[in-house]
């Protein structure tokens, strides 16, 4: 290499470094931003609830010297941008209080429950990707013909049903009347001893263990309610998957391909797939944070004792500390999904990387 | 007939009103092509039917207790079956429509003009103003919008008033979103131009130029958004923190019936199904109006 | 300009590359049908051949047609569509599809577009190669490099890395020839090669273009709206108005003053509307079009 050629790779090398560089830190910024503005809303609705924090503490009947110490104590005669100040700390040293219903600390409570939405979650977006996205190219290819008819009827119908009421359904015909799928809950109740959480993620703790029978009997209990959620995941992704793809489908590089001699297998799942997966990587983190909101009236249903049944069961028990400790989780995973997905984008689509 | 039809179809309008006519005219017969779309339409006016005449259509008194006909199966007297109250099911359906059109129109009548005004603002100032109030709509589409409503509902107290005013703090972002990007495309067409050269002040080419433009995209986005609203307030209704009992809402009462789902499957399954249908009903009729109305 | 004429003789006693007879190309739309091609016939040998019009006179279509490629709702007919000896019409779309890029090939328009944007240029250069031939991956890749070198890439190795987005206008164009050339077909339909280049890049292209199409032996359908370009280029040249060959003559007669007297009216008409810095004209003719010649 020639002490030119040299300087200039590492002059393209320093570009990009700085261009990344420059990129990180916008997106960081954005992050930042946008978590300040969750801490904000977190709190503000905190100070609207009607309940006085102190009396919770003190009892209705304290005489008003020790209401009034216990208020200094809980910080709430400050200001309020200060008791925004240290609530922000608090959060970020992991302290976001103490559950009234379990008498915990609400950050134990949600690293203890977040693994089975986790599971649930996951393993419902896997179902939307791996059929939503072949469906999606078939309805782009066949246009008008019955894979686009199947998906537009899925797409109406995965808008138009209420999750909850699916989940009844679900169970009532595949549950009660056939008995393909196990019942509410993550595990049988026979089963429930033999699993030690390690990860919290039942599946892998069983298999892990070596207990199968527990593995398909946990199996059996998450197919229903990650099939509802996957099927509003396939809705939303296929829907998705067939625009990008009607719109690669027109590009000259599409004829290219064909004058080449490739066989139209290559051309739509090679070349023009490989090009829509760029935006489809930011819809399916999408939908992952969606289903991740839609596993709080699931898991109601389901009696899965994961986030959303937390966050639920605490607001029907006025716990605030447990709700907005559930809601900034929650909001936290959006965001960092959101940013994960945009680095994800930027590295596939070598235009952007 | 043919006066009429000549009226409107007419390439050389008389006046304004004519020709204003005659466009919606000329959309009327392209969403009539349009199968799906019609019944779209037909399920909405229907809804909107049964809500204005529910004590007529109902053959019982939603409310009515009757403790000895209890969790009844679907029969020729009670079409639907009852709850575990005695309560006709078919009746509180009826009754139950009036209740999500309120729902509805209040978000709409809270969420539209909100975020009209923002979006077109950001849209048409641009500049800083732009950049901060884009962040804040950004903020509010970062988070999951049902959660940040079930925030809001535990903060306020359940009910119906306050399941609204939850639903409407989280929905109005897109509307900004759809509102500037509208104002943008307009804001660099010749004719406004010449507005602002006659001197018009920057609220008039607003309200007077901009909004009325940004209307059909926004009409369109509504009308798509409307299932999303009623599925949200039925999850609310559903979660318990929605209207509250003894309101025939049908989220609510899908919760009722799920003791029961496997004996007496009809309590919760007719509710549901009322649901899906004014969704569906909502969601066909705004893609048909899109297509329609919304040609870019 | 570039090469000299190779002799017509030896182009028309060997079997010829492609005979085309009375070809129609037709798309049904929901307000009637549209011609856009409407009985075209020439045949190809080891020449160059251009076909000029303006935008619609099917000279595209013609194109996509020898290739198989135009898409529903549009349909191809003919009398005679014959690749060496090979009937096209009855041939089924699996056969079709294998002498594409093989033995007939197209070099498009715009490199931006017509390269595929998330895939490095050598391995769609590679992938060409592999459609047609049982090779492995590294001989592939040592045959792309020697066809970026025969376009005249200075550093193929490093350009074989390369995204689309990252090469200019002109480089983007010779990796597409590089691309369309590796399966050494018999015939190359180059469609606007250089209208979407820098002018100063233009005559580069071609001349590689030429110099491969010689050198090979291939026969050179060159569709272009550049009158000038044409007659300096090809051998041969046909002129297409709406669908229709108005006339085929020899390239060299385009120029000849004499011979003006037996051009068809559209063809002077085409030539009439060209500025010429020799003969300056006050006003540049409009185009004349008349239904008749379409009947």
């Amino acid at each position: 290499m020639t002490v030119a050629e040299t300087s200039r790779r590492s002059g393209a090398f320093r570009d990009r470094a700085s261009r990344w560089g420059g990129l990180i830190g916008r997106e960081l910024s954005t992050v930042a931003i946008t978590m300040f503005g969750l801490l904000l809303i977190t709190f503000l609705i905190a100070r609207v609830v009607p309940i006085d924090p102190v009396l919770a503490v003190v009892g209705d009947n304290a005489r008003p010297d020790v209401y009034d110490a216990a208020r200094a104590e809980l910080g709430l005669d400050k200001p309020l941008w200060q008791q925004f100040a240290i609530y922000v700390g608090k959060v970020f040293t992991g302290d976001l209080g103490t559950s009234v219903l379990t008498a915990q600390k609400v950050t134990d409570d949600i690293k203890r429950v977040f693994p089975a939405t986790l599971e649930l979650a996951t393993l419902g977006t896997l179902i939307g990707v791996v059929l939503g996205v072949p469906l999606g190219v078939l309805a782009a290819v066949y246009q008008g013909r019955w894979p686009d008819q199947l998906a537009r009827i899925l797409g109406l119908f995965g808008y138009s049903i209420p999750v909850f009421w699916l989940g009844l359904m679900g169970l009532l015909l595949f549950y009660a009347k056939l008995g393909w799928v196990g019942g509410p809950g993550r595990i049988g109740v026979a089963w429930q001893d033999f699993v030690t959480p390690v990860t919290g993620v039942i599946l892998l703790d069983a298999a892990m263990q070596g207990e199968w029978d527990a593995f398909w009997d946990a199996f059996s209990h998450l197919v229903l309610p990650s099939a509802v959620l996957g099927l509003f995941s396939l809705a939303y992704i296929s829907r998705m998957a067939r625009s990008f793809m009607i719109a690669e489908l027109q590009q000259q590089y599409v004829i290219a391909a064909r004058v080449k001699g490739m066989s139209e297998f290559r051309v739509i799942w090679r070349h023009a797939l490989r090009n829509a997966l760029v935006p489809l990587i930011t819809v399916v983190a999408l939908s992952y944070a969606q289903l991740l909101e839609g596993s709080v009236l699931t898991e109601t249903i389901f009696a899965w004792p994961g986030l959303g049944r937390y966050i639920t069961n605490s607001l029907l028990n006025a716990d605030m500390n447990a709700v907005l400790g559930g809601t900034l989780v929650v909001g936290a995973v959006f965001i960092g999904v959101n940013l994960f997905s945009d680095i994800l984008g930027r590295l596939v689509d070598p235009r952007t990387r | 007939m043919t006066t009429w039809t000549e009226y409107l179809t007419t390439d050389s309008p008389q006046s304004r009103r004519q020709a204003r006519l005659g466009q919606l005219y000329r959309q009327w017969l392209a969403f009539r092509r349009n199968r799906l779309a019609v019944i779209g339409l037909g399920i909405v006016v229907a809804l909107l039917l049964v809500a204005a005449f529910a004590p007529l259509i109902a053959p019982f008194d939603p409310l009515a207790q009757n403790l000895d006909r209890r969790l009844m199966p679907p029969s020729a007297v009670n079409w639907f079956g009852t709850d575990s109250l005695g309560r006709d099911i078919f009746s509180r359906i009826v009754h139950g429509a009036r209740v999500t059109l309120v729902i509805v129109i209040m978000v709409v009548i809270m969420v539209g003009p909100v975020g009209l005004l923002i979006g077109a603002t950001s849209g048409y100032l641009g500049g800083w103003v732009d950049r901060a109030l884009m962040r804040v709509t950004d903020i509010f589409l970062a988070f999951p919008r049902l959660v940040l409503a079930l925030a809001f509902v535990a903060a306020l107290g359940p009910g119906l008033e306050n399941a609204v005013i939850a639903i409407a703090i989280t929905a109005w972002p897109p509307y900004a979103r759809v509102a500037r990007a509208e104002t943008l495309i307009i804001r660099q067409q010749d004719y406004i131009a010449a507005v602002r050269l006659q001197g018009a002040s920057q609220w008039r080419i607003v309200w007077k130029h901009v909004v009325p433009l940004c209307l059909p995209s926004l009409i369109v986005r509504t009308t798509l958004d409307m299932a999303g609203i009623i599925l949200t307030a039925a999850g609310l209704g559903f979660l318990g923190l929605g209207a509250q009992p003894p309101i025939p809402e049908w989220g609510a009462m899908i919760s009722a019936g799920r003791e029961q789902i496997f004996d007496q499957w009809w309590v919760a399954t007719f509710p549901g199904v009322a649901i899906c249908i004014v969704a569906l009903g909502f969601n066909l009729l705004g893609d048909g109006l899109r297509d329609v109305m919304d040609a870019r | 300009m570039m090469h000299p004429t190779p002799p017509l003789s030896s182009a028309m006693t060997e079997q010829p590359l492609l005979e085309l007879d009375n070809l129609r190309v037709n798309f049904h739309t929901p307000t009637g049908i549209v011609r856009a091609v409407r009985g075209l016939s020439f045949t190809l040998g080891r020449e160059r051949l251009g076909i000029v019009g303006e935008s619609g006179s099917g000279k595209s279509m013609t194109g996509r047609a020898i290739l198989d490629l135009i898409p529903p709702p549009g349909e191809v007919l003919a009398d005679r569509m014959v690749y060496r000896g090979q009937d096209l019409l009855t041939m089924d779309r699996r056969s079709r599809r294998k002498l594409r890029g093989r033995h007939i090939s197209m070099v498009m328009q715009d490199p931006k577009f017509s390269l595929n944007p998330v895939q490095t240029v050598g391995s769609q250069i590679a992938e060409a190669y592999r459609v047609h031939h049982k090779a492995s991956a590294r001989e592939a890749k040592e045959r792309s490099l020697g066809m970026l070198e025969a376009v005249q890439i200075r550093e193929p190795a490093r350009v074989y890395d390369l995204y689309p987005h990252e090469v200019s206008g002109g480089m983007g164009q010779r990796v597409m020839i590089a691309m369309m050339l590796i399966a050494e077909p018999d015939i190359l339909i180059a469609d606007e090669p250089t209208s979407a280049l820098d002018v100063t890049v233009q005559l580069q292209v071609l001349k590689i273009l030429d110099d491969l199409v010689t050198s090979r032996g291939m026969g050179l359908i060159f569709i272009s709206h550049d009158l000038h370009l044409v007659q300096s280029f090809c051998d041969r040249v046909i002129v297409m108005y709406g669908g229709k060959a108005m006339e085929t003559l020899p390239a060299a007669e385009l120029a000849d003053e004499s011979a003006r007297a037996r051009r068809h009216p559209y063809t002077l008409g085409l030539l009439g509307c060209l500025p010429d810095l020799d003969h300056p004209k006050a006003k540049l003719a409009t185009l004349e079009r008349d239904p008749a010649w379409l009947a």
